[in-house]
């Protein structure tokens, strides 16, 4: 059963009297898709415990970075909170795309967007991306995973991972947006590969607390300007030597940090 | 039929209706003053009074949020909120009632911020006219409790299928205790019957996909079902009164009269303030003036043919609002009365009132006055300001 935030999913699967969906699908506003789906599966729960349905129903509930991280963290935190038996897609890439490439909070330092743009003052977003991923991890959820879509197996693994565990969790996939990103249109799955190899979006899980790292480059990690370079949105940042060495510095601070808790939480 | 004589406040027969209905889920986050109806409502919960999933949400967006996705998931829903707790469900209230569901929520009418204020008026109600909600006002907690009971039937009816409110006025009637005659348990769930929703995203071999994006070749008609439904309410909302009557002995209409067949004037009013009109009434028949109530009980589908042909024999008409519009006109509930009036061909002098914003007290005097306004209005001696306010300190 899968409910949706507003958004590119919604819009284009959905066009009345038309659907894609061969499962239930219920769409209530941009901000709720959370505390939407607490309310289906606490009428699962209620009607499963007075024998009014029989089936084993799954619910997972997709939303972008706008209706996850921003506007919907609220109605997110308290329904991971609340440990409702689901599981929250992030479709993450990185700005407002549905609306025209608005900046959101997962928006990566320097990135133009249209409400941050590449000025002839400030040249870009300012800020760097909130962690989303670590903000769920405190929750203490049972599972709590980042991905790609250019990993097939990395995904597939933490979903069919994520549905086999009973109660709250939370996966935050790294998907990029050709207008929204300025990219070839062929080379989607090499974006996010890219992202992955500079560990700008590191492949991991926290699985009860423990942390692994699904995916590391070793000594192949690239530096971030490999991934930036590739696309519209950093390319005033290019020059800026001071920008990208920040953006290294964080990125490797994040790694390193990643390394250090799969290290910590995995002590025999 | 044994009915149970007790002492509630409009809050405790609330949610002892809330008990008796015993939905599948309640998705609710506390306010002043309707945190009560929460607050008892759980201890029935973890008492196991009820078989109810209590979501106990982190606001009341994802109350009204979650209310949505469970009655969508054919699970029978109720709610309670208040004021600013209304206001941040106003998003929400709409898409509830666009998709048909039934959820059934207790509001306690309370002032809007800003200023910040935790008492009665009906500003909060008011201002979720349009959201496509059958509203219904209640005098005291008797009505609060038989017109909850009530309110499951109409929402659920295949003819209606809305979302339903049931409001009291915030500390007045929520902590004011009564008189209450309680109804067996069995009674009760007779009378609301199962629970039957419009689809269920729950039936998995029948997957639907619900709440889709409409455009421009058919939002137009899913507006109009929404319109038919709420015509279909009226009806529906008699008929539940009428059957509710012969059940438990206490039959509920649209609206109210009180003495007004032979009335001269006629004060219009809504929830707690009816009950003291009623008393004002009582006391100038008695010195031969021929006063009367119209009571609105139903604001939402809005009664205006029966309030205009029960209003169009006074020599003059007094409405009561416990709301501001800000619009420049009078406040909404006497704007909305005098568009009936027009439809109806009844021209009537009228005056229109502000009263009780912030809880501010309503005294048997300023009724009376309201009485003797009218009096002079009707006999040329006075002009009435349009929206004039009662009780305001100059």
């Amino acid at each position: 059963m899968v409910v949706n935030a507003t958004g590119c999913m919604e819009v284009t699967t959905t066009i009345f009297p038309f659907s894609t969906w061969k499962v239930p699908f219920l769409h209530n506003a941009f901000e709720n898709a959370a505390a939407t789906i607490s309310g289906v599966e606490g009428a699962y729960q209620s009607l499963k415990k007075q024998g009014k349905i029989a089936e084993n129903i799954k619910f997972v509930a997709f939303g972008g970075d706008g209706g996850t991280y921003d506007i919907g963290l609220q109605s997110l935190s308290g329904a991971m909170e609340r440990g409702h038996d689901m599981m929250y897609v992030c479709y993450n890439n990185q700005a407002y795309m549905n609306t025209g490439v608005q900046r959101s909070s997962a928006t990566p330092r320097g990135a133009h967007t249209t409400t941050a743009p590449a000025g002839k003052v400030i040249a870009g977003k300012q800020q760097q991306a909130k962690d989303l991923t670590e903000i769920m991890a405190a929750h203490r959820i049972p599972y709590v995973a980042q991905t790609i879509v250019g990993n097939w197996p990395d995904a597939t693994k933490k979903f069919e991972k994520a549905f086999s565990i009973p109660g709250p969790k939370f996966v935050n996939i790294y998907t990029p947006c050709i207008p929204g990103w300025g990219y070839d249109s062929t080379s989607t799955v090499k974006m996010s590969k890219m992202a992955a190899e500079t560990c700008m979006w590191p492949c991991y899980e926290v699985e009860n607390g423990k942390y692994k790292i699904t995916y590391n480059p070793g000594a192949n990690k690239k530096p971030v300007t490999e991934f930036l370079k590739t696309q519209v949105r950093f390319k005033h940042l290019l020059k800026d030597e001071a920008v990208i060495a920040e953006i290294q510095k964080a990125t490797d601070d994040k790694w390193n940090w990643l390394l250090m808790m799969e290290a910590a939480t995995n002590k025999a | 039929m044994e009915k149970t004589i007790v002492a509630k406040t409009g809050n405790e027969a609330m949610a002892e209706a809330m008990r008796q209905i015993n939905p599948d889920v309640c998705a609710a986050y506390p306010i002043s003053p309707a945190t009560e109806i929460l607050q008892i409502f759980a201890g029935f919960v973890h008492d196991g009074k009820v078989k109810t999933n209590l979501i106990a949400v982190e606001s009341e967006h994802s109350a009204m949020s979650a209310s949505m996705g469970s009655a969508a998931a054919g699970a029978r829903t109720m709610t309670a909120t208040s004021s600013q707790g209304l206001m941040l469900m106003h998003e929400v209230l709409f898409i509830a009632a666009g998709m048909r569901l039934p959820i059934v929520m207790a509001d306690v009418n309370r002032a809007v911020s800003a200023p910040i204020n935790i008492h009665c008026d009906h500003s909060d109600t008011m201002a979720q006219v349009n959201s496509g909600w059958i509203q219904i006002f209640s005098e005291n907690s008797q009505e609060a409790y038989d017109t909850m009971i009530q309110a499951v039937r109409i929402a659920e009816h295949k003819d209606v299928m809305l979302p339903t409110m049931v409001t009291t006025d915030g500390f007045i009637i929520s902590h004011g205790m009564e008189r209450l005659e309680m109804y067996p348990d069995a009674e009760v769930t007779k009378f609301i019957g199962d629970y039957k929703g419009p689809y269920n995203v729950l039936d998995i071999k029948n997957p639907i996909t619900a709440g889709s994006i409409v455009l421009t070749d058919y939002y137009l008609e899913f507006r109009k079902a929404n319109r038919v439904a709420m015509a279909n309410a009226k009806q529906v909302i008699l008929d539940v009164g009428r059957e509710f009557g012969k059940v438990f002995g206490r039959e509920y209409g649209l609206i109210d009269t009180y003495k007004c067949e032979d009335a001269d004037f006629i004060v219009v009013c809504m929830g707690s303030t009816a009950g003291t009109t009623k008393s004002v009434v009582d006391e100038l028949r008695a010195e031969g003036v021929k006063a009367g109530l119209l009571k609105i009980r139903v604001y939402r589908p809005f009664p205006a043919q029966e309030i205009a042909a029960a209003l169009g024999k006074a020599k003059a008409v007094a409405v009561l609002d416990r709301a501001e519009s800000l619009s420049n006109q009078a406040g909404p509930v006497a704007t909305e009365i005098k568009s009936g009036l027009f439809d109806a061909g009844v021209r009537v002098p009228f005056a229109s009132y502000i009263y009780g914003l912030g809880g501010r007290e309503i005294f048997k005097e300023d009724i009376r006055k309201v009485y003797t306004d009218l009096k002079n209005l009707a006999e040329g001696k006075a002009v009435i300001e349009t929206a004039k306010y009662i009780g305001l300190k100059e």
